[in-house]
């Protein structure tokens, strides 16, 4: 495949480098090689005029399931939906079975990745052995095969002391982050959506927004202590919101992430017992999606991670009570954020790319995110007007569980390229 | 819209939250119309034959399964008792599997009670028969409020203006969530007592008054409904001891002399003697108790009627 490409009369926009332009990028040997006005002939030339050039799209927060479930998803097939999706790195989280918990674990992510040969894919590794909440797992080994943070995700650790050993313990190393899903499980209980007026009608334990708040606050406290960089997962409630807000105030390490549903959702939709409107942390109020935009706004949401969390419909299929937590929206997440926040004009398209690419990489360390020269070709072009209906049945993912289905959405994904290499076209359909 | 005019056309009864006032009272004239059948020497009428009605039962009932057998037997339909503990896709066949199962043998009406509130409403979208729910999670219990109000307006005339307290665990009961849609449908003002730790998220938005004193609220009260202290709430640690709870919120005759002298006691059943209502209440002259269970069966009656004559029309 070809490894020198012109991008032709395309609009740049690569916040890194301030370029909000129309230019041209040529990509020699997988790397950056310019970015300007071009007239050199190469292999390939794809006219991008009246397309946008983005630094490629990073999603840090995914769920491969592999190993332990590949019937809902392999890292092959989550890999084809995201650069479907226009996502040339994700970060896999370590929910599998058995959990990423080792060194040995992180490597077979990496290469089941790299055979896959279609998005970069890297890996959290968990914070504790098994992600029981006990015993810290092996971080500087997870470190060393290439794990970008530690997070027991799915479940956050609930023994303050065991997260303060972890926190300490980590901050020994450089360039690593701990994730935190916030949740207070004596408080969320067997809760299976907000806990409110609709949970009330509904009939179905709530998880009341200070099950996520109450952890927060204790984390804060432990990054205070230990100074160690902290990012709290798919932020959900806008008290939640006013704690980061503070946190950065105290200029404390601190990032945090925003998933589509909690910019678009509410637990109204929860209303006709729908599971794919089953999610955790829950799809919370109206209140709380608008203090998640303002939040965006000003800058507080370091990133913008869909939390694609497959699952077979045979499992949807169940009564709201039993069936599993998760969206499938890889492929459609960048329609989505678009929906939520830029047709409201919450932010311009420079933000939204700082906040899919660049921020993103800075936060996980990885030297990407940018359109900088001599950097590995990492890019995304897009067609921003494009209007599409989101068909779960076209997914590359092999899960549907997916409450946007039906949705009209803007942004169509034209070309994903990955270290220089054309991985997804928009024209093999 | 005239009384005349009406016309019932739900092929499934998943809730009252989503019934009007008429409807309500639709299901409550047609119960009437079935009382007299259960008094003749001959208890059956030809309405349901040739139909078949399962009893979809994934919780412990004997009263309400029994009576829905009742009052599908005494229209003439054939019922198929169907009797499964759990749910859970891990232990075996899937709520949906089960009732498509069923559905390929020719049922006509389903009468489902199931942990997990919102399951009847699942089931209504994914089977062709009439789905009538007979007690969902801490959803509802619609039939259970329908024979409430059956029998408040037996005794009472009407449910217009009346006082009525729900008392107990309101937030893990579909009886007060189903009580609370009808009795306020209907005109009742409805006060909820309880501790807060048994009251329901966000109570505050539902038409009714909250008190946490059944000493202030008892003599003002034209009706009481005793909810039934479950026992497996008791070991989650909602209140600290049985004991307490009875001190607080349960029926004494010591209470009784503060209420008026006409206030019906209510219970949906089965009563937890000594804990929630005292025996000599319980069985005391105010007591409708068993008048409920009797006019159980005319509602269930009219309801299965209801949905059929509707799932007739479509």
């Amino acid at each position: 495949m070809a490894k020198n490409i012109l991008i032709k009369n395309g609009h740049i926009i690569d916040p890194a480098n301030k370029l909000d332009r129309k230019c041209d990028v040529l990509i020699l040997d997988g790397k950056i090689a310019e970015v300007g006005k071009i007239e050199s002939k190469t292999e390939l030339t794809l006219d991008a005029a009246g397309k946008l050039v983005l630094p490629g799209l990073i999603d840090i927060h995914v769920h491969f399931r592999e190993p332990g479930d590949e019937e809902e998803e392999t890292i092959a097939s989550g890999s084809a939906a995201a650069v479907a999706g226009g996502f040339t790195s994700v970060v896999c989280m370590p929910n599998t079975d058995p959990p990423i918990d080792d060194a040995a674990s992180v490597e077979y992510i990496h290469r089941m990745g790299r055979q896959a040969r279609k998005t970069h894919v890297y890996v959290m590794g968990a914070i504790t052995q098994g992600r029981a909440g006990e015993q810290l797992s092996e971080m500087g080994f997870m470190l060393q095969a290439g794990a970008v943070g530690f997070t027991d995700d799915g479940s956050g650790v609930q023994n303050a002391a065991v997260m303060q050993r972890a926190m300490k313990y980590a901050s020994m190393f450089k360039n690593v982050v701990i994730s935190q899903h916030c949740q207070d499980n004596s408080l969320a209980g067997n809760g299976v959506m907000n806990s409110g007026y609709n949970s009330t009608v509904l009939g179905l334990p709530g998880i009341d927004p200070l099950a996520e708040e109450m952890m927060l606050w204790r984390d804060i406290q432990l990054v205070r202590k230990t100074n160690m960089p902290y990012h709290v997962q798919h932020v959900s409630t806008a008290k939640s919101v006013e704690l980061i807000r503070q946190a950065k105030a105290d200029c404390l390490p601190i990032t945090c992430e925003a998933a589509p549903h909690h910019l678009l959702l509410t637990d109204d939709d929860c209303c006709d017992y729908d599971t794919n409107y089953k999610v955790n942390p829950p799809l919370r109020t109206g209140r709380d999606i608008e203090a998640l935009k303002q939040a965006v706004k000003d800058g507080i949401i370091d990133a913008l991670a869909s939390d694609h969390a497959p699952h077979l419909k045979s499992e949807k299929e169940l009564e709201f009570l039993t069936a599993p937590f998760g969206i499938a929206s890889l492929e459609c997440a960048l329609g989505l954020y678009i929906k939520a926040l830029l047709e409201p004009k919450i932010i311009d398209w420079p933000q939204l790319v700082s906040i899919m690419s660049e921020r993103p990489a800075k936060l996980i360390g990885v030297d990407k995110g940018t359109l900088s020269k001599g950097k590995q070709a990492d890019i995304t072009i897009i067609d921003p007007d494009f209007e599409y209906t989101v068909d779960v049945n076209k997914f590359r993912s092999k899960s549907k569980n997916c409450p946007y289905d039906g949705w009209k959405l803007k942004g169509k994904v034209e070309y994903t390229i990955v270290g220089g290499e054309i991985r997804y076209s928009a024209r093999e359909i | 819209m005239s009384k005349k005019d009406f016309t019932w056309n739900r092929k499934h009864l998943i809730g009252l939250r989503e019934l009007s006032r008429e409807e309500i009272e639709h299901i409550l004239n047609t119960a009437q119309a079935f009382e007299q059948i259960s008094t003749r020497s001959v208890k059956k009428a030809p309405t349901l034959r040739g139909k078949v009605v399962v009893n979809l039962f994934f919780e412990d009932s004997t009263r309400t399964r029994t009576s829905f057998t009742l009052a599908a037997n005494r229209l003439s339909a054939d019922v198929i008792e169907f009797t499964q503990k759990s749910s859970s896709v891990s232990k075996g066949e899937t709520l949906l599997d089960t009732a498509r199962n069923l559905e390929a043998m020719g049922i006509d009406i389903v009468v489902i009670r199931h942990s997990a509130g919102g399951a009847p409403k699942f089931l209504s979208r994914n089977i062709n028969a009439c789905v009538v729910n007979a007690g969902d999670g801490f959803c509802e219990h619609p039939t259970q409020a329908l024979l409430d109000t059956y029998t408040i307006r037996q005794k009472k005339g009407s449910l217009e203006g009346l006082k009525i307290a729900i008392v107990g665990d309101i937030a893990h009961s579909r009886v007060a969530r189903s009580d609370i849609y009808a009795m306020t449908k209907l005109g009742a003002q409805v006060t909820l007592v309880g501790p807060p730790t048994l009251m329901p998220a966000k109570v505050s938005q539902l038409p009714v008054q909250v008190s946490y004193s059944l000493d202030a609220v008892i003599g003002e009260v034209d009706v009481i409904n005793m909810l039934r202290i479950q026992s497996e709430r008791m070991g989650s640690n909602q209140f600290p001891s049985i004991k307490e709870y009875s001190h607080y919120f349960g029926l004494t005759v010591e209470r009784m002399k503060k209420a008026k002298p006409d206030m019906l006691v209510m219970h949906p059943g089965p009563i937890n003697r000594g804990v929630e209502i005292e025996s000599e209440v319980a069985d005391g002259p105010n007591s409708v108790i068993l008048q409920q269970v009797t006019n159980g069966l005319a509602v269930r009656m009219a309801v299965l009627f209801l949905v059929n004559q509707a799932a007739m029309a479509k």
